[in-house]
Formats: C-alpha cells, structure tokens, sequence
C-alpha cells in the first residue's frame, strides 16, 4: 500500500514538471470545449439564396418577401437569367435558385396552376434536404396564404378546408439549443481523449527510456505499479470534467437537472474502463509513436460510433449493436440523460452494470498482459 | 546526391519496418470511410415513438396507420395517461410522443380542424426538428387526401432540381472530408513526430553535423510522409469512387496537383510543431488536441460552416482543411478548374509559405 | 574458507526463435566476490544476466540466486538483489532527493529510514549542494555514481551491474571501481558486466562468453597464466580469435 503512495507521488511530480505537458493537458482541451461547441451545429442557416424574377409582379415580389423574411435564407442576388445563377451556384456563392415563370400572377389568377422551378446545391445532401424542407413549407405557406383571395376571384364563396394542426413541443430543451446537446458530448470526448492517450503513453515511455526495466526489477508488484501509474490520470480525468461541467453550466447555460454526484460515480467508473483500455494498449507496444497511433485509431472509430454526432438510431442494424461494446457510447447517453433530463440511477444502473462489467474485463486482461518476467 | 538517397532510404525503412504504424496509417481511412458510408448518418430510420391517443376513433387510427407504415418510425409504445411522457422520455426509450386531442373525429367534421401534439425529447435537437417536420409532412398528405373534394387549384407547385448531387448520397460529403482530416492529420502528425524524435533520440544533431544540408534533412525526412499521403488520398477517392459511386466530375490532374500541395501544407504545419515542441509527446499532443478537433469541426467536414456564429466563422479561415475541401469538392462534384478555384489554391500556397518562414525562423533561433 | 555460493546457475538456456542466445551455461558466485561477466557485444552476456535477474525466464535450466530459485520464487529473487541497468536508469525530471525516495519506498524502506540514508548517501557522494537538482542535468559520472548508490539503498546481498562504466573517462572509472571495492569488502557480491578487458582485472574472478557459451572461467591471474598473455585483453583476443 504505501508503496502505491510512492509511486502516485512520482507521478504527479512528472506530471506537474513537465512544464510543456501541462498547458496542453489542461488549457487546450478547455479551449477546444469553448470553440468547439460553439461551431458544432447541424442547423442549416444562412442559405445563400438568389433568384430570377421572369414575372416581376406583385404576387412574385410577394413571394419573394417571404424569403427576404426568412430567418433561413439570406438573400444573396437577383440575376437576370437561370444561367448566370447557375455560373454563381458553380462558384459556391448561391447554394439555391428560385425561377419565377413569366405569367406567374396570371395563371395563378386564371385558376390556371403554376410550376416554380428551384434549383438546390445538393452536395451537402443532409444540408440540402433541410433546404428542400424550408423552401417547401415558404411556398406552401404563400399558396395558403393567397387561397382567399384567389378563391373571390373564381368562385365568389370561399370553401373552408379541412385541417389538422401540428403543435410541436420540445421538452428539456425548448429552444433548440444544439449546444446544449453538443457541449456535454464534446465534454466526453475530451476527457476520453485525453485520459486514455496520456495513460497509453505514459507507461510506453517508461519503456523507451529504459526505467521500466529498473522498475521489473524491483520486488513491486504488478498491481501496486499499475494501480499507481494509473491512478493520477483517474484524478485528471476527475479534474477536467469538473473544469469542464463550470464551463457548461456559466458559459453555455446547459441544464444540469440530474444529480451531479450520480455523474461523477459514473465517471470514475467510465475512467476506469479508459484506463485499463490505456493500460492494455501500452503492453503491446513499444514506442510512443504506436501507442498514440492504436490510441487514436481505436477513439476516432468509438467516437464516431458513440452517438456523439450522429445518432445510433439511425445506424443500421448492425452497426447498432457493435455499439453495445462500446464504452463512449454509455457515457454520452448518462450524461446528455442525468444533465438534460434528469435522468436518475434507475434509469441508468443498466449503464452503469455494464460499465462495472467492461472495466472489471479489460483491466483483468490489461493486468495480465503485463509481464514483469519476459 | 547519393548521399541523400541514401538518407531518404533509411526513412523509408523506419516507416515501413514499424507494422503496427503501417496498420493503423492505411487501415484508418479505410475503417472511417466505411463508417462514413454505411453507419454514419444524420438521417433518421425506425426512431423509437409513442402514441397517446385521447379519442381511439376512426381517424386517428387510420393516421396511426399512416404512421406506422413510414420507414422513419417505429410506435414502440401505446401510452394511456400524460404523465407517462415523462417516464418514457427520462429512460430514453422513445424520442417522440403524438398526442392526439380528445373528439379528434369529432372536431374535424364539426369544426374543421383538430389538434395533435407533437411532444419531442429535444435533448437533440436536430432528431427533435426531424421528427416535427416528417410528422407534419404525413399529417399534410393525409390533409390532402382529405380536402381532395375541395382542391383549390389554384395550387404553386414547385419543380426541384438537385445538382451535383441528385440522389442526395451523404458520400459526397464525407470523402472530401474524410481525405482533409486524414491528409492533414497523418501529414501534420506523423512529420512533427518524426522529426522531435531525431531530438529526442539525439540522433538529429548527427545529422546536423553530417555532410547533408539542414534543408536536406528536413525534405528527406517529410519525404516519405508525402509518398504515405498520397497513397491515402489514392486510396480514399478509389474507395469512394469504386464502393460508393462518388463521381470525379473534374479533372484527376488537378485533383493530383491540389492535394500534393495541401499534403505539402499540412506537412509544413508539422514542421512548425516539430520546431515548437521538446518532446514527442509534446508535438502528439499538440498536433491532436490543436489540429484534430478544430480539423474536424471548423473545417466544415461535418457541421456546415454557414450555421456557425460569425466569430466561428472567421477562426474557419485560418484552419486550412477549410479550404481544401472547398477544393476537393469542387473538382470532385462540380467539375469545376483552376479558373474557380484559383483563391482557394493561392490561399494554401500563402499558408504553405508561411509555416515555412515560421519554422526557419524558429529553426535558426534555436541554433543561436 | 568454506565459500557460500549466492549464485549456482546449471545449464541455463534462452532460445528466441531459431536464435539460441544462451546454450546451457553452468557456474557458480561466492557470496562477497567481485565476479566480473564478460563477453563481446552480443555474445549473450545480457540476456544471461536479465535471467539472473528475474526479468526473463529461462527457455530451460536452472538459476538460484541469494537462495531463490529464479523462476519458482521471482519476487524474492527482486528483493535481494539490486540492480543497475545499462541506462543508468533514474528519472531525469526527477530530482537526486526524489530519486532516492521513490527507489527508497518501492523497495520497503520506512520513510525515516529513507531519510538516514538519503543523508548518508548524499555526503558520500558529495552531492549535498546539487540534492534538489534534476538528475536529467547531471554529468554521466555523477549520475552513474547515484545509479550504483541507489542500487543499493536496501542493502542486497548482491547487486548486478550491468555495463556501469559505459561512456565515462577514466579517472570517473577508477573512482566508480573504489565505491565498487568498498561495498565487496562490506559483503556485498558484485556481479558486473563489462566489455572494459581492464576492469576485468579488478574482479576475484572473471567468465568470459562467447557466442552463448562460457569459454573461460577464473581468476584473472590463473586465465593469464592459461593462455600465456600479459593482460586479460589479450586474454580475450586469444578466446575471439579461436572462434573465428
């Protein structure tokens, strides 16, 4: 036991001595947290949107208003023809072209229907469909709008139309905030990140320079090594999701419903699964190069299949269930669930079993795959 | 001459001798790329809803019907008070509650209209919205089938037109995005590594006092890195070519042309790390935590650049994936050449230029 | 005198692959000798030593060093033995004061303990001023000196010494051997390994390996004798010689 001390007291003063380490340990990964939820968002606005007004009366320049009134778009230019627009869309300023027929207002007015023709940069196809979404519910919103009076003109009474009235409602986050979905994620992905690169690459090191051999020798047993080399970056990890929950709740205003405790149980559980897998990776290889390398593989696969960005309903089948043996992916769900809603232990023991299960595995077979005798 | 070959071969070995490197160079944007194809997606499929139906008459069965039958939902649970909402949404277990007011049949032929509740879990907002939207575009066509007696003609319709993209495949924007942040990375990354450890290891002072000139011994040792890039790049848009149909509308050369120059500035961004950082661990961290995150999120690979606040935008500038992938796409889905694209290309060139200046500058403080 | 032996190995071997690196040696230490473990670069004196050691198990044979046998009772093996590795390893952003509590503590030692003979050690070495100094930024023979003190802060039978004299001038050598002989003369046993033919002559008794085989073994004035040279280097060169 004490001996575990001694070698705890080691790591923290490499740690804290490692005067170029530091900043990046601590300040960086905050920084990222401030700049990076601030760009994270799948909110399509902005769009640059233009148009070609063949008609030039007062039912196009009316249509058109309810575009110039749209949060969404943002009236780029009008252009004389559908060429020179497309010329613009080629070179990335237009990302939509609105072509308004001539005798629109007369046709619409002759009882005759009318075909509007828009034109949309679908390389972005997510971005483009949320494009198509807007642009639909504009001008379905403006023929609606005319019926009355289109109807005076045709049938001197006016027929009212049956209809059924959506009212959408959104709960735990009522103003669509996308940071409040993206700053406890990106919060994971950082703690993720940097407990489980320094852990690996810590012990890798000691077996480049050459200590660990010295260290072999010794009469230290093999948990006492691991449980000290490992524990500060369990404090760490403990650290910057602290730094990291003050930064979300006074900058970004994140609701933090839940029991803040039940978060950070949760947490050294997770942080006992990163370590172990950190543990396990540095005893396969040899230079820190590697370490960081297989590190860095095996995070971006977990993050991009943890449902930090992408949901894991819409993976297919398969992909889904590959999830289930991935750790970020119970993390992200426990803390967008405890913070946002309120989620309590009933809700998540079952992360939390299975989280106690994969750190009980991996660190068995991290511990027993460091060999002190070659 | 000779001499440098020589130096060129011994990094060529190093690299090539390291396996598990090797592994992970090539195996990662094979691994990310299918990911990005066949996992990764915004696109919503079978989420998880519950109905609470408050009038269980004939219309709203026949819009549950609706409902069910659509590839996006799956009805997971029929609730039977309000205040379960809660407890469904707190456990996760759907991400959607349609209400449906009570005398729904009833209000309609009275009144002529009637009301359903669309209560989300609006922790993701974008599912939240998603819902919304495809929930309200199936009520509108049952709305339709409604009034199909009493149909205004006077009626806009609209004809669509999508370019360069017309199947809406998400390929084509994640493999510009996925080349960018593999190029960049693997560049950046593995030179400022390769480069600290020669310090680290002493080894690089050696080479300092040997024959070869320091402007040799930096190109020898990023040399390798551009011949593994290029690889990759070749690998990525085959890969997106072969297995996802993504077309190359533009031509290869400037394709090739465009990415050995941001290959070239990504490498000189490596430099510059390797000249700012004392140990390898340092130029690691720095290039992952400094260059990864902002790579992905500010370069417009994944969350468009046009939805991000204006300071987020302008930092967007400095990040030069940013602008490759401008490139990338143009040249791989709108055709489009140098006569577009010369900003983008000049900008790179300028930031290219820079780092080298920087790392010189750097280089020849430390000397002193 | 009837020498106790703290090392008997027989015919131990490692194999790696197809590579036998050590083909069934056979000796044996007395306790309180200075028994120096030579060889070329590569002959296998290394790999030898790291079974002594407890580092890597022997592909078959048979080791006891200070009464334990080296694969049945590993962890004993490590508590009385000490060790310094050819890297002289200490913790370069570690202070000497730092470096000699942490060896100190993973070895057992009660931290009043430490402290006693953190002072002894520093005023041997006369490294009082410089005890709160990284050792990252003292010269190789200071650093090799501490290594060697450090080694033996919890009192071993026997201290293995792996190439101690790598890279230092001369007079830092001859100063290392007189720590080297005060320590033998308290009854510690000295196992070093070395390429140095000079230091040979300082050791009671001497082996010599060559390509994974023991070629000679005695005191340095008997191998003289043997082969009929001035100087255990010639000795060597004799010995390398035959094999090719």
């Amino acid at each position: 036991m004490k001996t575990i001390l001694f070698i705890i007291q080691k790591e923290f003063k490499q740690i804290f001595r490692n005067k170029g380490m530091l900043p990046i340990i601590f300040v960086l990964p905050l920084i990222q947290l401030l700049i990076l939820s601030n760009a994270a968002s799948f909110e399509v606005k902005n769009i640059p949107f233009s148009f070609v007004d063949n008609d030039h009366s007062k039912v196009s320049r009316e249509l058109i208003e309810k575009f110039k009134a749209s949060d969404y778009f943002k009236i780029i230019d009008e252009f004389p023809s559908k060429n020179k627009a497309v010329a613009e869309m080629q070179k990335g300023n237009v990302d939509v072209i609105l072509e308004i027929p001539v005798n629109f207002e007369k046709d619409l007015i002759k009882n005759r229907g009318t075909t509007l023709s828009v034109s949309i940069n679908a390389i972005d196809g997510a971005s483009a469909g949320i494009m198509n979404v807007y642009i639909s519910q504009i001008i379905a919103g403006y023929n609606q709008s005319i019926q009355p009076q289109l109807v005076q003109y045709n049938y001197g009474f006016y027929v009212q139309l049956k209809n059924i009235v959506t009212i959408p409602s959104f709960w735990y986050n009522e103003t669509l905030n996308y940071k409040t979905y993206m700053v406890p994620g990106i919060l994971v992905l950082l703690v993720t990140m940097l407990t489980l690169f320094l852990s690996s690459m810590n012990i890798v090191r000691e077996k480049e320079m050459g200590t660990l051999e010295q260290i072999n020798v010794t009469p230290i047993k093999k948990y006492q090594f691991i449980i000290g080399k490992l524990f500060p970056f369990w404090v760490l990890g403990l650290v910057i999701l602290t730094v990291g929950l003050i930064i979300a709740k006074i900058i970004f205003k994140v609701p933090m419903l839940g029991n803040i405790g039940l978060i950070y149980f949760f947490t050294s559980v997770y942080l006992l699964v990163i370590l172990g897998i950190g543990l396990f990776i540095s005893n396969f290889t040899e230079t820190q190069q590697q370490a960081m390398f297989i590190a860095w593989f095996f995070t971006v696969i977990f993050i991009l299949m943890s449902g930090l960005f992408t949901p894991i309903e819409s993976m297919p089948k398969w992909a889904q269930n590959v999830t289930l043996a991935n750790p970020i992916r119970y993390f992200v769900e426990v803390m967008r669930m405890v913070l946002l809603k309120g989620s309590g232990f009933p809700e998540i023991k079952q992360h939390l079993f299975i989280l106690f299960g994969y750190a009980f595995i991996i660190n068995g077979l991290a511990v027993w795959s460091y060999k002190k005798t070659n | 001459m000779k001499r440098f070959i020589g130096f060129v071969t011994k990094e060529f070995y190093h690299i090539f001798r390291d396996k598990r490197s090797m592994f992970i160079l090539f195996g990662m944007p094979i691994a990310q790329i299918m990911l990005f194809g066949f996992a990764i997606t915004n696109e919503i499929n079978n989420v998880n809803i519950a109905i609470l139906d408050q009038s269980k008459d004939s219309e709203t069965q026949k819009i549950i019907s609706k409902i069910s039958a659509s590839p996006y939902f799956k009805i997971e649970q029929q609730l039977t008070t309000e205040n379960q909402i809660e407890a469904v949404f707190k456990k996760g277990s759907v991400k959607a509650v349609l209400v449906f007011e009570k005398d729904f049949s009833k209000n309609l032929q009275t009144r002529n209209h009637s009301k359903v509740q669309v209560i989300s879990d609006a922790t993701d907002p974008n599912m939240a919205n998603t819902i919304t939207n495809y929930v309200h575009a199936i009520l509108q066509k049952y709305i339709v089938e409604l009034n199909k007696n009493n149909q205004p003609i006077n009626h806009i319709q609209s004809q669509t037109q999508l370019y360069y993209n017309p199947e809406l495949k998400s390929v084509f924007t994640f493999v510009p995005g996925v080349m960018t942040v593999i190029l960049m990375l693997v560049s950046a990354m593995m030179t400022s590594i390769s480069i600290t450890r020669e310090k680290e290891l002493g080894t690089m002072e050696i080479l300092l006092v040997s024959p070869l000139k320091p402007i040799q011994v930096i190109i020898g040792k990023v040399f390798p890195y551009i011949f593994l890039s290029i690889i990759n790049a070749v690998v990525i848009v085959s890969l997106g070519f072969f297995v996802f149909k993504m077309p190359i509308e533009g031509s290869l050369f400037l394709l090739a042309f465009e990415s050995v120059l941001f290959i070239v500035t990504a490498l000189s961004l490596g430099i510059l790390i390797s000249t700012v950082s004392n140990s390898q661990q340092t130029a690691m961290m720095i290039s992952l935590f400094g260059l990864m995150l902002p790579v992905i999120i500010l370069s417009g690979f994944i969350f468009p650049i046009s939805s991000m606040p204006l300071p987020m935008q302008i930092i967007s500038n400095i990040i030069p994936a940013k602008w490759f992938i401008i490139i990338i796409k143009g040249i791989l889905l709108k055709g489009v050449g140098l006569n577009v694209l010369w900003k983008e290309t000049l900008i790179l060139v300028g930031m290219t230029a820079f780092f080298i200046v920087l790392s010189i500058k750097k280089y020849k403080i430390r000397l002193e | 005198m009837n020498q106790e032996k703290i090392i008997t190995v027989q015919n131990l071997t490692k194999i790696f692959g197809t590579f036998t690196a050590v083909k069934g040696i056979s000796f044996e230490v007395d306790k309180g000798e200075i028994f120096g473990f030579l060889g070329a670069n590569g002959a296998g004196k290394t790999t030898a030593m790291k079974m002594l050691i407890g580092i890597s198990k022997p592909s078959s044979g048979k080791a006891v060093v200070a009464g334990y046998d080296v694969v049945e009772n590993t962890e004993s093996v490590k508590k009385s033995i000490g060790y310094m590795s050819q890297k002289f390893s200490l913790y370069d952003d570690l202070t000497i004061k730092e470096n000699i509590t942490f060896f100190g503590g993973i070895y057992g030692l009660s931290r009043k303990n430490i402290k006693l003979k953190m002072n002894d050690l520093l005023t041997e070495l006369s490294l009082q001023d410089v005890a709160n100094k990284l050792v990252g930024s003292l010269p190789l023979g200071w650093k090799q000196k501490l290594s060697f003190s450090i080694a033996l802060l919890h009192e071993p039978q026997i201290v293995f010494l792996d190439e101690p004299t790598g890279g230092v001038d001369p007079i830092t050598r001859r100063q290392f051997w007189e720590m080297i002989y005060a320590e033998a003369n308290k009854g510690t046993t000295i196992f070093v390994t070395t390429h140095y033919m000079d230091e040979a002559e300082y050791c009671d008794r001497v082996s010599i390996m060559v390509e994974g085989v023991i070629e000679a073994l005695d005191s340095p004035k008997k191998l003289k004798e043997q082969f009929n040279v001035a100087s255990m280097n010639d000795v060597f060169l004799k010995l390398a010689r035959n094999v090719e």
